[in-house]
C-alpha cells in the first residue's frame, strides 16, 4: 500500500478561502501542545503569545510597526510573483533602499528643508529600483535565472552597506565604531501616537490600496495575471513578457526600497551594519500567506509581527525561548502548504499490486 | 477522546501551577536583553551567568527576566521598552548595537535605570560598562608564543570595531615579547555568532599551518576544529574546557558577576549613578579559566605576567609601540591612554593583515 497524491478536476473556491485559516487552527492546536510538553501552562502561553501583544496601544503601535515593512514590500512582490516572475532579492533591494535614501541625511546633513524627506523617499524607491533593475535586465536580455541573481545580489548589497557604515559613512564622532551619523530631525520620518509609529505605515497602507486598484481594476493587473498563468495567451493578447518582467521587478523593487528607506529614516534613525531582521525574506511568506491578495496580505503581515511580538512578551511574562517564535513561523508556513496541496490534490490510497492479489 | 480529557487535565494542573505563584514584597525587577541566544556558551550565556548570580545573591528580593535573540535594529528598541513598560527597574542591555535603542527608551522612562553594555554614550539613567579583555589576550600572546613550533597562529575576527583590534593587537604584543617575529593569519567571518562559518574558518586556517588557534567570536566551533584537528587553542567569553578538554590552554572568561551584582545592591540602597565602568583583572571582569594542556613553567610565566597586570604594575600598551605603518604610537615607556584604546582602529608593527576598511 502507499500514498499518491493525486490532482483534483476541480478546486473548491470556499476550500481556497478557508485553507489559511484552518492552516491558523492547526497551527495553534500544535502551539497548545508544544506549550504542554514544555510545561507552560498553555492558556497562559497562548494568551501570552496572542493576546497579551493586542492589550495595549503601545502593543499596537508596536505591531503596526514591525508589519508595516513586511506588507509593504509583500504587496510588491505579490505583483511580481502574480506574473510568474521571481524576485526572492526583496532583502537586498530593501537595503539599497536604506542606503540611497540615506545620501541625504549621511553626506547632506546640512540640507534640512521641507524638501529633504520627499527626495529621501525617492531616493529610497530609486535605490530598490536600480537593485531590481539588474536581475530584470539579465532576465529579459539573456534569459538568465532571476531568482538566483536577485538572491545572490543580496548579499552584495549587505556587502555594500556593511562597507559604507565601516568607512566611507562612519560616525565621525563615534570612536570608529561602524554605525553612521545620526539622523537630523529633519531627515527622520513624522511620528505619531505614542512615537514609534511613523510615515512608513501610511506609505503601506497607500500601497496596499494602490495594487489593490492595480490588480482589480486596471487593465494593467490583468495582463499581469495573464502573463502569470498563460504566457502564450498573453503573447496572443499582444502582453508583453518582458514588460511584464520590468513592471514586477521595478515596482516591488521601488517599494522594498521604500520600506528600507523607512526602517532607517522612521524607527532607527541612522545607518547601521544591521538594518533588517530579514524582512525581505519574512515577506515572501507574508506574500504567499495572504494567498497573493492584498487585503489578505495586510492580515498575513498583521499575524507574522504578531509572532514576533507575542515570542517576545512570551519570553518576558511565562518565559519560554525564543525558539517558540521560529517553530511557530515554520509550522505555520508547514501548514499552509499543507493545506494548500491539498485543496489542489487529493490523497488516495493505493493498494500495491501483490495485496491486490492476496484480497 | 480518552487523549483529549488527559490534555485538558494536564492543561488545567499547568495553569493552576503558572497562574499560583503569589508575590510577597515587591522584588526589585531587573531585566536583560542578549543578542544571541543563552545557550551560546559564550558572550550572551556569560550574561546569564550573571544574571543568575543576581538571583543566587538577592533570592527573592529580586525577579529577573530576559530576553534573547534580539537583533539590533528596530526590534532592539521594542524589546527594551517591553522590560521597562513591564515595571523593570534595572535593564541591562548586553550589546553595542542597542546604544541608541537604549538611550531612546531611557528618555521615555526617566525612572528605570539602564546599563549598557560596551557602550560610549551615557545619560542621567544610563550607565555603561565594558571590561578590559585585551588584558587577557595580552597573556594568551605569551602562551601562544611558546607552544607554538611554527610560529603562527590562527586568528578568526568578527568585525573590525576598536574592541577586536585592540585585542588582536594586545595579544600580539604578548607574543612578539616572546618571538618577534611571530605572526598570525586571520579570517573575518562577520558574525559574533556563527559556528558553521566559525568552523569553516577554523579549518582553513588549520590547512595553512596554523598550529595554535584563537577567535574572537562567541561558538565553541574554533576550539572544537582545533581539538578534532589536533592542535591547541584558548577559549573565549567563557570556560570552553568542556567543549575541548584536549585542547584547550586557557581562556579568556568574561565575569559580569560581581559588577551586577554591585549594580542591583546599588538600586535597592539608592545610591545608584549613572557611570562608565571598564573594569579588568583587578575586579575580576576579565578571568583567566585554569591553564590546562601546559607545561608548568609556561603556566607559571603567565601567572606572572596576570599577577602583575592584576596590581597594575604592569599595562600591556606600553611603549615602544610602533603603528603597522611604520609611525610611532607610543614612545619609550609611554602607556596608553584609554580614549586611544578605545578607539583604536590601526594594527600594530608586525600583523601582516589589512583593517578591512
Amino acid at each position: 500500500m502507499r500514498l499518491e497524491l493525486e490532482k483534483r478536476a476541480e478546486t473548491s473556491k470556499r476550500m481556497s478561502v478557508l485553507s489559511p485559516l484552518i492552516a491558523i487552527a492547526l497551527t495553534g492546536i500544535s502551539v497548545t501542545l508544544m506549550f504542554i510538553a514544555l510545561g507552560v501552562a498553555p492558556l497562559a502561553g497562548l494568551h501570552a503569545f496572542f493576546v497579551e501583544p493586542l492589550t495595549s496601544v503601545w502593543s499596537w503601535e508596536e505591531l503596526l510597526v514591525k508589519a508595516g515593512p513586511l506588507v509593504l514590500i509583500a504587496v510588491g512582490l505579490s505583483v511580481c510573483f502574480l506574473s510568474n516572475t521571481w524576485n526572492i532579492g526583496a532583502e537586498g533591494q530593501f537595503t539599497m533602499g536604506a542606503i540611497f535614501g540615506s545620501v541625504i541625511p549621511v553626506l547632506y546633513f546640512d540640507f534640512t528643508s521641507a524638501w529633504a524627506l520627499p527626495l529621501m523617499i525617492l531616493m529610497g524607491a530609486l535605490g530598490g529600483m536600480v537593485w531590481a533593475a539588474i536581475p530584470a535586465l539579465l532576465r529579459t536580455k539573456f534569459n538568465t535565472n532571476e531568482i538566483l541573481v536577485s538572491l545572490m545580489l543580496v548579499y552584495v548589497a549587505q556587502y555594500l552597506l556593511d562597507f559604507l557604515v565601516r568607512g566611507p559613512w562612519r560616525d565621525p564622532d563615534g570612536f570608529n565604531f561602524p554605525e553612521s551619523r545620526l539622523f537630523d530631525a529633519a531627515h527622520v520620518l513624522p511620528k505619531f501616537g505614542d512615537g514609534r509609529l511613523h510615515l512608513g505605515i501610511a506609505l503601506a497602507v497607500v500601497a496596499v490600496l494602490l495594487i489593490w486598484f492595480l490588480l482589480a481594476k486596471s487593465l494593467k493587473g490583468f495582463e499581469i495575471k495573464v502573463i502569470g498563468q498563460a504566457p502564450r495567451a498573453g503573447r496572443f493578447a499582444g502582453f508583453s513578457q518582458n514588460r511584464t518582467i520590468w513592471f514586477g521587478f521595478l515596482l516591488s523593487g521601488a517599494f522594498a526600497g521604500i520600506a528600507g528607506l523607512s526602517e532607517v529614516s522612521g524607527a532607527i534613525e541612522q545607518l547601521t551594519p544591521v538594518i533588517s531582521p530579514g524582512y525581505g525574506f519574512t515577506a515572501i511568506i507574508v506574500a504567499f500567506l495572504g494567498r497573493l491578495n492584498p487585503i489578505g496580505i495586510v492580515f498575513a503581515g498583521l499575524l507574522l509581527g504578531l509572532s514576533y511580538l507575542g515570542g517576545e512578551a512570551a519570553q518576558v511574562s511565562v518565559g519560554i525561548s525564543n525558539k517558540m517564535t521560529n517553530v511557530f513561523q515554520g509550522m505555520l508556513l508547514f501548514y499552509v502548504l499543507a493545506c494548500d496541496i491539498l485543496i489542489l490534490y487529493r490523497l488516495r490510497l493505493v493498494r500495491s499490486a501483490p495485496a491486490k492479489e492476496a484480497s | 477522546m480518552r487523549k483529549i480529557v488527559k490534555l485538558a487535565a494536564t492543561a488545567a494542573i499547568a495553569l493552576g501551577l503558572g497562574t499560583g505563584a503569589a508575590l510577597s514584597a515587591d522584588p526589585l525587577k531587573v531585566g536583560f536583553i542578549y543578542v544571541g541566544p543563552v545557550g551560546d556558551h559564550g558572550w550572551s550565556y556569560q550574561h546569564d551567568q550573571g544574571r543568575k548570580a543576581i538571583e543566587a545573591k538577592f533570592g527573592d528580593k529580586v525577579e529577573t527576566t530576559y530576553i534573547e535573540s534580539v537583533p539590533e535594529g528596530a526590534d532592539a528598541e521594542r524589546a527594551i521598552e517591553r522590560l521597562a513598560r513591564s515595571g523593570h527597574e534595572l535593564i541591562f542591555t548586553t550589546s553595542f548595537g542597542y546604544m541608541n535603542a537604549t538611550l531612546k527608551v531611557a528618555k521615555k522612562f526617566p525612572k528605570v535605570k539602564f546599563e549598557h553594555a560596551t557602550g560610549y554614550k551615557r545619560a542621567k539613567n544610563v550607565s555603561t560598562y565594558g571590561s578590559r579583555f585585551y588584558q587577557g589576550r595580552y597573556v594568551l600572546g605569551q602562551i601562544a608564543a611558546k607552544v607554538s613550533k611554527v610560529g603562527t597562529a590562527g586568528y578568526i575576527g568578527s568585525f573590525p570595531i576598536p574592541e577586536v583590534v585592540r585585542g588582536m593587537n594586545s595579544f600580539m604584543l604578548g607574543a612578539q615579547s616572546v618571538n618577534p617575529d611571530f605572526k598570525i593569519k586571520t579570517i573575518w567571518v562577520n558574525s559574533w555568532y556563527n559556528p558553521g562559518a566559525e568552523a569553516d574558518a577554523a579549518k582553513a586556517l588549520i590547512d595553512q599551518g596554523v598550529d595554535v588557534m584563537l577567535q574572537h567570536t562567541d561558538s565553541p566551533a574554533p576550539l572544537q576544529v582545533a581539538q578534532a584537528r589536533g592542535i591547541v587553542g584558548f577559549g573565549q567569553a567563557s570556560d570552553m574546557i568542556k567543549f575541548a578538554p584536549e585542547a584547550q590552554l586557557t581562556a579568556i572568561v568574561d565575569k559580569w558577576d560581581n559588577y551586577y551584582v554591585d549594580r542591583v545592591q546599588a538600586v535597592m540602597d539608592g545610591s545608584w549613578k549613572s557611570q562608565d565602568t571598564w573594569g579588568g583583572m583587578d575586579t575580576d571582569m576579565v578571568h583567566m579559566a585554569a591553564f590546562t594542556n601546559l607545561d608548568d613553567e609556561i603556566a607559571a610565566e603567565a601567572q606572572k605576567t596576570i599577577d602583575a597586570i592584576t596590581a597594575g604594575t604592569f599595562k600591556p600598551f606600553t611603549g615602544p609601540i610602533t603603528k603597522q605603518d611604520g609611525s610611532v604610537y607610543l614612545k619609550d615607556g609611554e602607556v596608553a591612554e584609554d580614549g586611544s584604546l578605545l578607539s583604536m582602529n590601526f594594527f600594530i608593527k608586525g600583523v601582516d593583515d589589512k583593517l578591512p576598511n
